[in-house]
């Protein structure tokens, strides 16, 4: 079937059951977004359809469909993105497997709530476990990031 | 975990390494009569480009190891921060942790063990560079002077890359000598990470992410604890679309397929009968057959003074039991390894703390010798102590799956698997009585522990376990500064064996140690009517390190003064690899709920390299404290793991997450250095379990803290 993976249509070879998890690490070969539940539990896997997060690993192929889908890889070529930077910044990551899910997140929180609060952000973050307890610096990051999106500083 | 010193020098000293090179196979360092100056090419590479690459010998899980080690080599060799990067070492003996003599990531000890070595590979490499200006420019080494990644003398200026190569052929010094302390600008300034670029990007490579053509993807279904395969219908898991291959391994049946998704799809289809293990385990019956044994006395650990004299005579007696459960380490990275074995030679990926251990495992499983398996250590999406296994489990079992199925294969573990798989924290009962004199003090305090060995059954009991006691049990018990100033006190240990695979998890005994020892003093201060603060404050009048601690801690948290209407604090202190914690808690309490606001913490560990990292090594403990806390338990029934995923094993999670207060106290290059990775998990605990007492009155003796099963 044909798939919009950060912004190139591509042909993906896999049955329509298979979670788009799956789909992109071990076809499409994109492994920046992580496995770590496969049941919506930890976020690890969290991508964007359409530009809002969603989980991949109980996200079948077949219900994808056009909607465009935005993974770790696609959000900047190069670490650029504010929340990335904020990230950086902030210091943030520690054995970083949680991190892409975190930031995919942490992008779509923003979007919605270019401002958000503390209890904003634990509310949008919730579903993102880090085992590592980054937490206290990724609360202080998505502040960051909303002030670098604003340009304040 | 507490490993054996003895190795100290016997991994480290080797100079058996020549230009930028290191052989993946080097042989068994033999032992030298003198110890030599580490291999600086094994450790350090300089291109021409002015690259400052650092190899690291302990794996990176997140607890910034490549940044800290990086520090330390940067430190001596003078070089452009900005130009350093890390990577990890391949498995050799090269590598050897120097205060265990095998390649092993644990027990707190990288920074700790490093220290001496990386320091002087840098101060090495600067010699030699410095050495390889003055013959360029024909003038004497002590004329010239290394800043910056730059040699200059008088008008004459080289960058390090432009000399790297003249330097390494050079032969290296026989000795150096290491910067005073008061003179460092790199190690005690707080750092960034230099593993973020690729973390922040999805570019960092995991074990989970090793791909390369004709790679299959194995998915194992494992035996109950203690059983093995019986009899296996694989008819339904070879006809899904993908699977190729089904193999047993004599404790599981693997399916191997094209990915993941089949494998896993594939497996869900296997119909497998066991054989009965001789011991079914029920985590509730264990817990009362062990609270009756916790009443007889054990094998002592520690036996000083009268201690049943003195509890006879008390008139005031505490005496209590604690009860803590299996803990899974439940890594974000679920366990995985990719195996490529090819005529005698196999090729591993694996995110492990134990490379030295596993080499040779691999080698035993595959049929060939440790000198033909080269193992690379991707990052590790989180270890805690379940990446280093004694038994080498997860790459073991690999290895023998690549061999069997007869074609490269990664072995990828679900959460369920993670989660059912065992190699738990194991589960523990406590009972404590102690003698308390009229003005409310401890006289005498008799301790039994009750839990499986973590050494036992595995190589590592022959020096773990000491006429009987595996010490990791009792870590942080039998050395702890309350019991040490009274004149009676007893420690004695039960150790039962169950089919349960256990292991260490960070902090290892001190999970439970410094649970209940902080516990019983709290609970001994509130009795006496004494502040928590003081009463321990007076305990501990021969242990200024760990006043100070508490002190700092205390303050920094307004101890003493009103908490906001409806909090409570708590506080506890414990000294665990080589490192002192005070940790004060703030919590309230809204009907069963425990909502823990803030934590104030106090770190001494005699020389902080990063503080940083030690910052986020706190925050990190504090959170994985606070699982076990509130929330972890496994359940054992019918010998199986009844939970399975987060959903049900949860951990905590961001809107739990407490304000963290993170007080480094001054750097002592004179005190000994302690670890940093694990030593703050261990006050978290009694710190919340003090603060719902001080709110309540209800005394909490059980983790995960359950408000509703105490009144």
């Amino acid at each position: 079937m044909k798939l919009e993976i950060n912004g190139t249509v591509q042909e993906v070879d896999a049955p329509a059951d298979m979670p788009l998890l799956w789909a992109l690490r071990d076809v499409v070969g994109l492994v920046g977004t992580k496995f770590g539940c496969g049941m919506a539990q930890c976020g690890a896997c969290t991508v964007h359809l359409d530009g809002k997060p969603v989980r991949a690993c109980v996200t079948p192929l077949s219900s994808v469909g056009t909607r465009k889908v935005t993974t770790i890889e696609g959000i900047s070529k190069d670490g650029s993105h504010p929340v990335q930077r904020a990230w950086a910044e902030a210091d943030v990551v520690q054995c970083g497997y949680c991190q892409s899910g975190q930031i995919m997140t942490a992008v779509a929180l923003l979007k919605a709530k270019p401002e958000p609060t503390d209890a904003d952000i634990d509310s949008a973050m919730a579903g993102n476990i880090c085992r590592c307890g980054t937490y206290v610096r990724v609360r202080e990051a998505i502040h960051l990031a909303s002030r670098l999106n604003r340009g304040v500083k | 975990m507490t490993l054996s010193r003895r190795g100290f020098l016997s991994g480290a000293a080797a100079g058996l390494v020549v230009a930028f090179y290191v052989p993946n196979m080097a042989k068994a360092v033999p032992k030298q009569a003198v110890p030599q100056l580490p291999p600086a090419n094994a450790f350090l590479r300089i291109g021409p480009d002015d690259s400052v690459t650092v190899v690291i010998a302990h794996s990176e899980m997140g607890q910034g190891i490549w940044t800290g080690l990086a520090m330390l080599i940067a430190e001596e060799l003078e070089c452009d921060w900005t130009k350093v990067r890390s990577e990890h070492a391949p498995a050799s003996p090269v590598y050897a942790n120097p205060l265990m003599g095998f390649q092993l990531t644990g027990g707190s000890t990288s920074t700790i063990s490093e220290f001496e070595r990386y320091r002087t590979v840098g101060a090495t490499a600067k010699d030699m560079l410095i050495r390889a200006a003055a013959a360029k420019w024909k003038v004497a080494p002590a004329k010239c002077k290394a800043a910056n990644g730059v040699i200059t003398s008088g008008s004459n200026r080289a960058t390090y890359g432009s000399l790297a190569e003249a330097a390494m052929k050079l032969p290296p010094p026989t000795k150096v000598s290491l910067k005073d302390p008061k003179n460092w600008n790199i190690i005690g300034k707080p750092t960034k990470r230099l593993d973020t670029p690729e973390k922040i990007t999805g570019k960092a490579q995991y074990g989970m992410d090793i791909q390369f053509p004709g790679l299959r993807t194995a998915v194992v279904m494992r035996a109950p604890f203690g059983g093995k395969v019986a009899k296996v219908d694989d008819s339904a898991a070879l006809k899904i679309p993908g699977v190729e291959k089904v193999v047993s391994t004599g404790t599981g049946v693997a399916v191997v397929a094209k990915n993941y998704w089949a494998a896993k799809v594939g497996r869900d289809a296997l119909v497998v009968s066991w054989t009965k293990p001789d011991m079914i385990v029920d985590s509730d019956r264990l817990m009362v057959e062990w609270r009756e044994k916790a009443k007889t006395v054990g094998t002592p650990a520690h036996d000083v003074g009268k201690v049943e004299d003195a509890l006879g005579k008390a008139k005031t007696k505490f005496d209590a039991m604690f009860e803590v459960p299996y803990l899974a380490h439940a890594p974000m990275e679920p366990l995985n390894c990719a195996v490529k074995i090819d005529g005698d030679k196999v090729e591993i990926w694996a995110g492990t703390q134990a490379q030295g251990l596993d080499q040779m495992a691999a080698a035993r499983v595959a049929g060939t010798s440790p000198d033909k398996v080269t193992l690379h250590t991707p990052f590790l999406g989180g270890g805690f102590g379940r990446r280093a296994t004694p038994t080498s489990d997860f790459v073991s079992e690999a290895v023998l799956i690549a061999k069997l199925a007869g074609v490269p294969c990664k072995t990828v573990w679900s959460r369920e698997d993670d989660i059912r798989g065992g190699y738990y924290r194991p589960a523990y009962v406590h009972r404590v009585q102690v003698a308390v004199d009229d003005k409310g003090m401890p006289t005498a305090w008799d301790h039994v522990v009750v839990g499986q060995s973590i050494a036992a059954g595995t190589p590592f009991e022959g020096f773990m376990v000491k006429n009987g006691i595996d010490g990791t049990s009792i870590e942080g018990l039998n050395d702890s500064p309350y019991l040490a100033k009274l004149p009676a006190h007893r420690v004695s240990l039960h150790s039962p064996r169950t089919p349960i695979p256990v292991l260490w998890w960070r902090s290892v005994g001190n999970t439970h140690t410094a649970f209940v020892i902080e516990s019983v003093i709290d609970d001994l201060a509130h009795a006496a009517k004494q502040d928590p603060l003081a009463y321990r404050l007076a305990l501990l009048d021969k242990h200024p390190r760990h006043a100070a601690v508490l002190k700092a801690a205390a303050e920094k948290a307004g101890w003493g003064k009103p908490p906001p209407a409806g909090h409570a604090r708590g506080l506890a202190v414990h000294e665990c690899f080589g490192s002192i914690v005070a940790e004060v808690a703030e919590v309230s309490v809204t009907g069963n709920k425990i909502k823990v606001h803030q934590v104030t913490a106090a770190v001494d560990c005699g020389t902080a390299v990063n503080p940083l990292g030690i910052e986020a090594q706190l925050q990190s403990c504090i959170a994985f404290g606070m699982s076990a806390a509130l929330h972890g338990k496994l359940t054992i029934k019918n010998g199986e793991v009844v939970e399975s995923n987060f959903h049900d094993y949860p951990v905590l999670r961001i809107h739990e997450m407490p304000k963290v207060v993170v007080h480094i106290m001054p750097n002592d290059s004179k005190a000994r250095m302690g670890g940093i990775g694990e030593p703050a998990t261990a006050p978290v605990a009694p710190a919340i379990a003090n603060a719902i007492f001080a709110l309540t009155k209800k005394r909490l003796r059980k983790l995960p803290f359950d408000l509703g099963g105490v009144s």
